[in-house]
Formats: structure tokens, sequence, C-alpha cells
């Protein structure tokens, strides 16, 4: 990278190192990130992998235990005036004033953020249009749900028009619709320029939004690179099939055996055959076998694993556990 | 300033960021900034009160119910008759209510820091102070009422300051003042202490000692020596006596003097505490 050709550096955010402890424990244990301009980076990891922990310490919500880190080629620590008018951090529990209404927080912040009365106002109203919260404008935010709080909330993190973004699990405990309100909100943002380094529990989250993901877990970065990039790590892909006449399962079983030398899936489904495949090419050689059986199908997709499957590939357990049940895979596959 | 998302908007971004560069950003907020974000935080403050009137409990119930309370009791045994006790009593639970006021705004600063906004104030680009004098701002209005409402309360039960109109004011602003500075101790207890509980406790035990072992209910001679001693150096003994000087003969003596430069000491060396321990507990 082209780090130390300019000042005015191509990377929003770069870190070496990081390391936070909170007693014995090493919440953020040496991760390296590096985020570029225009990009939305996502930082992938189940609950108490020290997502949040790194946010607040590139925020300067916290100071590193180890490591530097530099925003927009600032010093965290040396600058963190600086850095506080580089980022907007919207936070995982909504950060707005309870006492206020929600006009009067975005107002407060305009007047904090050095803008003068009238366009304090302006700005408000502005952006409760946008983030569709102009009805609610006077009302006390402990009337909020969760979806209006969080909008308020990311709402107040751009005020001041910050190029770079922090948000972090912007939409944990969102209903599905309202979270897909705020992927557009996100998108949008993007569009206009802004860097955004988010973090999720969610895995399909981070391969709809991000350019490029940083898988964390206990602290470590297991992984980092496209969504593509870390499917691919895990290295297989799924051809999935549908044969016209179920009646031939079996028969369509064998030459899936005698073309790849492995076992396919049947799937709950009558007819459908799932075949994994240690490269996608392959798929052509199962499609000609079935061809010279003259066994007929109905539909043939070859499938990337999803991120899902990755990140059980990369930690070894699923998303969705956190550290005590990682020895109680098998309970909890039964759980979910 | 806006954010609409029409190009005209977009280009505007692009262009700011991509011009304006990192280095040309200042390094630390300046004097105007801090005061008008100082000023913001106080309107937040005034606000909440506007929302949270049990706020201003301390400052009206009590004024008015000490000062009845404490003259009535008190009055015949220490002084003779209630009349005569006034002008004893009233600048005592002057310096009393501004004691108990600036200690509440200790505790609602604690309160009010662990809740989810101030995540938001630390990461933006604020000065570290505006926080902290926002309230203790918009906390001048709590001691201004406590100050007039004992003022008040004593004039309805008889109380005739000789100090006039003059010494009145000056009484008045004296207290104010007093609680102001004074506050600052209680805010930094606010931003050292773990819970708005421990803030409470502590504060209470500060509070206790400096008002009942000072002259504020009872004149400095009816006691045995060892307590005289430790209420002729406790502060709070300067501040009623230079109040007492100001109402009750409208004279600025040197305790007016020693009181005053008791505020300036404490502000001096509790403002800065409490700035450098609330931004390195953030
Ligand atoms: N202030 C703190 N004191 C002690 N432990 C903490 C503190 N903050 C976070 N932790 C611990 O650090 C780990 C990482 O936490 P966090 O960064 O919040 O994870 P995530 O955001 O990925 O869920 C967790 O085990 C959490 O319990
Ligand atoms: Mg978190």
């Amino acid at each position: 990278m082209n780090q130390n050709s300019s000042p005015t550096t191509e990377l929003a955010v770069s870190a070496h190192g990081l390391v936070k402890t909170f007693g014995d424990l090493r919440a953020v244990d040496g991760v390296d990130l590096e985020v570029r301009r225009g990009e939305v980076f996502g930082v992938l990891g189940p609950n108490g992998a020290g997502k949040t922990t790194m946010l607040q310490m590139l925020a300067t919500l916290l100071p590193m235990d180890g490591g530097r880190a530099e925003i927009f080629g600032v010093d965290v620590k040396q600058h963190p005036h600086v850095v506080r008018q580089l980022v907007g951090v919207t936070g995982q529990y909504a950060s707005v004033d309870e006492n206020l209404t929600a006009r009067e927080n975005l107002y407060l912040f305009g007047r904090l953020l050095g803008v003068d009365k009238a366009a304090a106002r302006s700005t408000a109203e502005d952006l409760l249009g946008r983030f569709g919260l102009q009805d609610a404008g006077d009302k006390q935010i402990s009337q909020f749900s969760g979806g209006m709080r969080r909008r308020l909330d990311l709402a107040a993190s751009l005020i001041a028009q910050p190029p770079l973004i922090f948000l972090d699990e912007p939409t944990t405990g969102l209903d599905p619709r309202t979270r897909g309100q705020m992927w557009e909100t996100i998108r949008d943002l993007v569009a206009q320029g802004c860097t955004v380094l988010l973090t999720t529990q969610y895995l399909d989250e981070a391969d709809q939004l991000a350019d490029r993901i940083a898988v964390i877990d206990r602290g470590h970065k297991v992984a980092e690179g496209t969504s593509d990039q870390l499917k691919s790590q895990v290295g297989t892909s799924t051809l999935q099939l549908r044969l016209l006449d179920p009646a031939q399962t079996g028969q369509a079983v064998d030459v899936v055996r005698r073309v790849v030398g492995d076992e396919p899936v049947l799937t709950p489904e009558a007819g459908g055959i799932n075949v994994p495949l240690p490269d996608a090419n392959r798929a052509a050689d199962v499609l000609i076998g079935l061809r010279e059986q003259e066994l007929l199908i109905t539909s043939a997709t070859v499938q990337k694993p999803t991120l899902d499957e990755v990140f059980m590939a990369l930690t070894g357990h699923g998303a969705g556990e956190d550290d005590d049940t990682d020895h109680h895979d098998s309970d909890l596959e039964a759980v979910r | 300033m806006t954010l609409l998302s029409t190009s005209g908007a977009v280009d505007e971004t692009v262009t700011a960021t991509t011009h304006v560069g990192a280095q040309d950003l200042p390094a630390r907020p300046s004097a105007r900034d801090t005061l008008n974000q100082s000023l913001a935080m106080a309107w937040r403050a005034t606000k909440k009160m506007r929302r949270n009137p049990e706020q201003f409990f301390d400052v009206t119930i009590q004024p008015l119910l000490f000062t009845a309370m404490f003259a009535y009791i008190f009055g015949g045994a220490i002084s003779g008759s209630v009349a005569d006790y006034l002008p004893i009593i009233i600048p005592g639970i002057l310096a009393q209510t501004a004691l108990t006021a600036c200690m509440a705004t200790g505790i609602q600063l604690r309160e009010d820091m662990d809740k989810g906004v101030f995540d938001r104030f630390k990461s933006l680009p604020i000065a570290r102070i505006a926080p902290l004098a926002g309230p203790a701002i918009a906390d001048l209005l709590r001691y201004g009422t406590a100050a007039t409402l004992t003022i008040l309360t004593g004039i309805a039960m008889g109380y005739r300051p000789g100090g006039g109109v003059l010494g009145v004011l000056g009484g008045w602003l004296l207290t104010v003042v007093a609680g102001w500075s004074l506050a600052w101790i209680f805010t930094w207890l606010g931003t050292v202490a773990r819970s708005a509980q421990a803030v409470q406790g502590i504060s209470m035990m500060i509070m206790f000692p400096l008002t009942f072992l000072s002259n504020a209910f009872v004149p400095a001679d009816t006691l045995p020596g060892w307590l005289k001693a430790f209420v002729n150096v406790n502060p709070v003994s300067h501040v009623v006596t230079a109040v007492r000087d100001l109402l009750n003969d409208g004279q600025v003596t040197a305790q007016v003097g020693w009181a005053l430069l008791g505020c300036v000491v404490t502000v001096a060396v509790f403002l800065p505490l409490s700035v450098r321990s609330y931004s390195r507990k953030m």
C-alpha cells in the first residue's frame, strides 16, 4: 500500500497491534486493521469478540494498552481532538439524551459542534426528515421504539458530516423491516462518499453491506478479505440439483459418487441433491455424467458457501455462540 | 450544512473531505468554542430541570422548612427569642442550603455520566470541560432560588436585615458564588466515584461536619475549646460570618475577602482536577 507516499493517506483507518486488557482478559489482542477511503469495512464477530472495545479505542473513547492507530493519517493517541472531528460514532447502545426530544437532541449536538442556532435548527429538521422522524420530532426519546432510537442516533452522528463513520452493531435487536431500512440508510451514506466501519454479529449483514470483512474472535483477527475471498477460503462450493423424476434419485446418487468421489446430500424435498464440490468446475463433470445416463434435471445451481459456514470453518464454532458454550457444539446445534 | 441527498450536497461532502485534509483541523478547541459548548450544555441542563422539577425540591422545600424549623426550635434557647435568632440563623441556613444544593450537582452529574448520551459527548470534538461546566452554569439557577427563598422566608418571619437592600444583595451574591465554587468539589467527586450512591454517601460525610461543626446555627463562643478551634478554621464558618456581615451590617469585612479567596482557591484546585479525571476516565 502507498501509506508513506503522501500525508493524505488512502487509508481511513490504519491500526497495528491494537491491545486492550481488562484485568486478565485480553479483550483485543493484537489486531491490525486497514480501512480504505470510501469502502464499507465490516468487523464480524460473535458477542464478546472485542468489536466494541476495538471501535472505542479507535474513536478515542478508551485508551489503548498497546499498538497504535491512525485515522486519515492522524495519530489517535497524539491528536484525539482531531480524530474526533473526523469520526462520527454510533454506539451499540443508543447514545442520545433521554431528557430531550428528538429535535432538541439534534439541535444540541449541532450547537456543540459549533453550528449557529439557525443552522442547527434547520440541520435538525433536515435530518429528522431524512430519517423519517419528522412526526416524532417533539416526542421524548423515552417513547421511541428501538428502530427510531437507532435512526436518531445515526442522524446525530451525521450532523458534522464526518468523512468516517463507526457503526457498532447498527441493526442488533431490530426487526427485519427496520433492519432493511437501516441497510438502505447505510448504503446512502456510502453513496455520498462516507467511509464506514461497522461491526456486526450477522453474517448476512456483513455479506450485504461490507466491501471487505475482518472476522474477529476472542480479541484476534482470524481472517480478512472480501466476502467472496472468505468464502473461497473454506474451499467448497455446492452444486444444487433438482431431478425431473424423483424416482431416479438413487441412480443420480450413483453417478455423483462415481464422478466426484464424494457422498452427495439429499435435500428434504424429493428429487433434490446437494453435491459438495472441491472445485466449482467439477459441476460440469457431474452434469455430463447425468446426461450420459439420461437422467433429466429441472435445475442446477452452483452455490458458494454461506458466511455462516465460513465462520464455522475459521473459528471452529458458530457465530451465535459465546465463550461458555464453545465445548457444546452439538447441544447448540440442537437449540438452534 | 444540510445533508440532502442531492448531487450538490454529495460533491460538497466529497471535496470537503479530500481537500481540507486532516492536518488542517484544529488540535484543540478554542476558548470561544469552549464557552459556546459549555453554554450549549447549560441549555441542555435547563431543559432537563424543566422536565424533572423534583430537581428543585432541595432548593425550594428545604430552605422553607429548615428556616422555620430551626428558628422555632432553637430560637428561644439560643437567642432568647425567634426574632433575635433570625439574624444568626438566616445566614447559616443560606450557607447550608448552598452546600446541599451543590452536593446535588455532583450526584446528578454522576447519574448523568452513566447514561448513554455521555458516550456521545465523549466522542464529539468538544472541550472536555463543557459537559462539567454546563450543569455548573445551569445550577446557578438552583443556588439563586435557594438563596432567594431562604431570605424571603426569613423576612416573612420577621427578619429585618440591617444591611439594607445592598447588604442583602451582597449576601445573596456571596451565597451563590460560594455554592458555585464549592460545587466543583462535588463535581470532582462525581468524576472519581463509582456511582451516584457513592457520591451521595461521601458528600453527606463531608457536608454534615462542615455545616453542623460551624457557626451556622450557634455562635462559636458557646462551644467548648476544642470544638471552637475546629469551628473557627472551618471554611463554612468564614462564609457564614461573611454573609452575616453583609446581611446584618451591610459591611464588606475581611471575612468577605477570606470567603471569596476560599472560593477562588477551591475552584482553582477542583476545576482542573475534575476535568482531568473526567477526560482520563473516558
Ligand atoms: N469495561 C470493561 N471491563 C471489563 N471487561 C470488559 C469491559 N468491556 C468489555 N469487556 C469484556 O471484553 C470482551 C469484549 O467485549 P466487547 O468489545 O464489548 O465485545 P463485542 O462488542 O464484540 O461483543 C468481553 O468479554 C467483555 O466482557
Ligand atoms: Mg459490542
